[in-house]
């Protein structure tokens, strides 16, 4: 290995966005992405780094100078977590809608009222219907590789994407980190063609008012409604999942690291029970498969890394040999359940495969979640299913319910 | 300086078509900005009255790039494309954003403030027609005292109108004006400056507005003069901390022979249940702040 590095997960993804060329950076502070922002201003301000930073005053304008500067033409990266996505959520649904291949980090923690600072994902989940790409990563190495994917994927499918990472968790905890050479960097990474440009040598009217019906324009030719649009939205993003894999795969010829694609997968090849997850909770279950392998139980892990769009044939895939799916979620769909148990029922429905899917809603707020909690989790849920409760209810696991 | 209408540049980049009310005060404005302006400009707009001026996807009226944005992102928009062209080395490029009174006073005081505050290389436009008047005429916080509008139909409004330019000159900007489409030449003199300038130059526009303020359309050159007759529009600029008055406007603080504000509201239906203390009030608020811009011009 060369160039290994001790790094926290902020620190992995500065350096992501400093090997991808980002030209354009506008951030705005909040805990736990604030070192992110901190170290790409060391960057610019000792001129390691050439970008335009715009300290903006607030994440709404954030993303709306990611989104002018992107169809100018730039290349732009901007982070944020919790509070400031939420804020930031008109302009992720105009980024998706202007097809702007803007990359964005989203050091997930939870949301107000009440206060909290610490981890969950419900920011990010909450996201989930803005037609971005969500990507989670599991640990900081993943952090640093993913960013630099994230601008090839994005700027060939001409979509936004985030990339996740657990706050506190990834965000603030050093790990070792091996740092791609720039020049590797720049031949994985070709430079931004965007799709349509605002310019002064070419006047064009971009994101005007559409109507509901297709309309001619001035030489008779008919041009897309809005609903036209949205379907194109909808078919690039299903299309996208190709475009996904193959450059993890061309990622891993290039530089030897194989994050997974849409998910990867721990022991599953004879697992009986398969314990799913998304983000560094994934990786603290494969510790919980092998605790339980030690007691000869036949247990693996599905790490759903890409949410949206959601792998629905790579989990047909990856949990068809399962007899029980235990999914670790921290978010949920208030007034239903954990939105992974939701997708996943959804993606087996119509198919052979009909297996119990058990939720725990696990680690909101920061609430400590360890490996050997989710074992106990997965042994319940055994038991459960022994004593005839095939389809248990949603369990909040490590929490006094009352 | 043009000294008529004829030796202002001669190109039209607003074409037939557009889809403007009629006697619309920002299309005025807008035509003979655009005269200033000219070429290697980009324009970014929130959604507003000239959104719909510009055209109708996938046809438009305005031969100027354009880019919209959101309603609260004008400025941060304009950020944007300020960045984006630094990071592309276009820096000869003039960036402008224009937005109506509603995204400037209201939603988007945030991205303005933030953007002047640094620095950014742009002219800020707001045209001013004192409500929500794309959505129907609402109130705004550009809305005078005593004016009618879709959501104060009875009561009218009971507050005066921000004093959003005082708010933009404590920001400290290199530039700043204010004019009117009804004096066209002083309009396209400030534009022609601002184009020269670096740094954030802001520009407020007093368009009157016909749909919105109830008068009939062939009256808005009209109505826009005696808005700066009376002193309700003041034509000024200020240049590095430098106020002076402009055009009509100098005229009338060196002659001192303003209109009353009866002669300007009685011309318009929107004003019809403004009562007497709201008259007074009216004249005494448009009173003061005529002998601030006086004690300024003074120096």
């Amino acid at each position: 290995m060369n160039n290994v590095r001790i790094m926290t997960g902020n620190e992995a993804a500065a350096t992501g966005v400093k090997l991808s060329d980002a030209q354009v950076i506008a951030t705005y502070p909040i805990t736990p992405q604030s070192s992110l922002a901190e170290i790409l201003s060391q960057y610019v301000e000792s001129g390691k780094f050439k970008a335009e930073y715009v300290r903006v005053e607030g994440e709404h304008t954030a993303m709306s100078v990611c989104i002018s500067a992107s169809t100018v033409g730039a290349r732009v990266f901007t982070a944020t977590s919790s509070n400031g996505l939420l804020y930031m959520h008109e302009q992720l649904h105009w980024a998706a809608g202007a097809r702007l291949p803007i990359v964005m980090c989203c050091v997930n923690r939870g949301v107000g009222a009440p206060w909290t600072i610490f981890n969950d994902q419900q920011d990010s989940f909450a996201q989930r219907d803005t037609g971005w790409i969500q990507i989670y990563c599991r640990d900081n190495q993943e952090i640093l590789d993913t960013v630099i994917q994230a601008y090839r994927i994005a700027e060939e499918v001409y979509f936004p994407v985030m990339v996740c990472y657990d706050g506190f968790v990834l965000s603030h905890t050093m790990m070792p980190v091996e740092i791609p050479d720039s020049r590797g960097a720049k031949e994985f990474l070709p430079p931004y063609k965007p799709h349509t440009i605002v310019s002064a040598d070419d006047p064009k009217y971009i994101n005007p008012v559409l109507l509901p019906v297709r309309r001619p324009n001035s030489e008779g030719v008919l041009c897309d409604g809005y609903m036209e649009m949205r379907y194109k939205l909808q078919a690039a993003m299903e299309k996208s999942r190709d475009v996904i894999v193959a450059t993890n795969s061309a990622f891993s010829d290039a530089f030897g690291r194989n994050h997974g694609g849409m998910l990867w997968e721990y022991m599953t090849d004879d697992a009986e029970l398969i314990m799913t997850a998304m983000g560094s909770m994934a990786t603290e279950a494969t510790m919980a498969a092998d605790m339980l392998r030690a007691e000869g139980l036949k247990v693996g892990v599905v790490g759903i890394r890409v949410f949206r769009p959601f792998p629905k044939q790579d989990v047909l895939e990856a949990f068809k040999k399962a007899s029980v799916i235990v999914a670790f979620e921290k978010s949920i769909s208030y007034g239903f359940e954990g939105g992974l148990a939701s997708e996943l029922k959804a993606a087996f429905y119509g198919t052979d495969i009909n297996i119990p899917i058990h939720d725990y809603i696990a680690g909101l707020g920061g609430r400590d979640v360890k490996a050997r909690e989710l074992a106990e989790a997965a042994k319940s849920s055994i038991a459960s299913i022994e004593s005839g409760d095939i389809n248990k209810k949603t369990t909040w696991l490590n929490c006094y319910t009352g | 300086m043009p000294e008529n209408l004829f030796k202002v540049n001669m190109k039209e980049y607003i074409l037939p078509g557009s889809r403007a009310c009629q006697g619309c005060g920002l299309t005025l404005f807008y035509r003979y900005a655009l005269k200033a302006l000219r070429e290697n400009t980009v324009i970014t707009l929130p959604a507003c009255c000239l959104c719909v001026l510009h055209g109708i996807y996938p046809k438009t009226a305005v031969d100027i790039p354009c880019l919209n944005n959101t309603f609260a992102s004008t400025a941060a928009s304009a950020s944007g494309i300020v960045a984006g062209l630094n990071a592309l080395n276009r820096t000869d490029t003039t960036v402008v954003a224009v937005a109506g009174d509603g995204s400037t006073y209201d939603m988007g005081i945030q991205a303005l403030s933030g953007a002047a505050e640094r620095g950014t290389d742009f002219i800020y436009v707001c045209y001013d027609n004192e409500g929500y008047m794309n959505t129907g005429t609402q109130r705004s916080s550009a809305t005078p005292l005593g004016a009618l509008t879709t959501t104060t139909p009875i009561l009218t409004k009971q507050q005066p109108k921000k004093d959003f330019i005082k708010i933009m000159e404590a920001h400290n900007l290199p530039y700043m004006a204010a004019a009117s489409p009804s004096y066209p030449i002083d309009l396209y003199d400030k534009f022609v400056k601002a184009k020269r300038i670096k740094g954030t130059r802001y520009m407020h526009i007093y368009v009157p507005c016909p749909p919105g303020w109830m008068y009939p359309a062939r009256d808005t050159v009209r109505i826009g003069k005696l808005a700066v007759e009376t002193g309700i529009a003041v034509l000024f600029e200020i240049e590095d901390g430098k106020f002076r008055f402009t055009g009509r406007s100098k005229t009338l603080a060196e002659r001192g022979k303003r209109l009353p504000v009866i002669n300007y509201v009685e011309r318009q239906g929107r004003f019809k249940k403004m009562n007497l203390e709201q008259l007074k009030q009216f004249q005494t608020g448009v009173d003061n702040k005529w002998n601030e811009y006086l004690k300024m011009a003074e120096g």
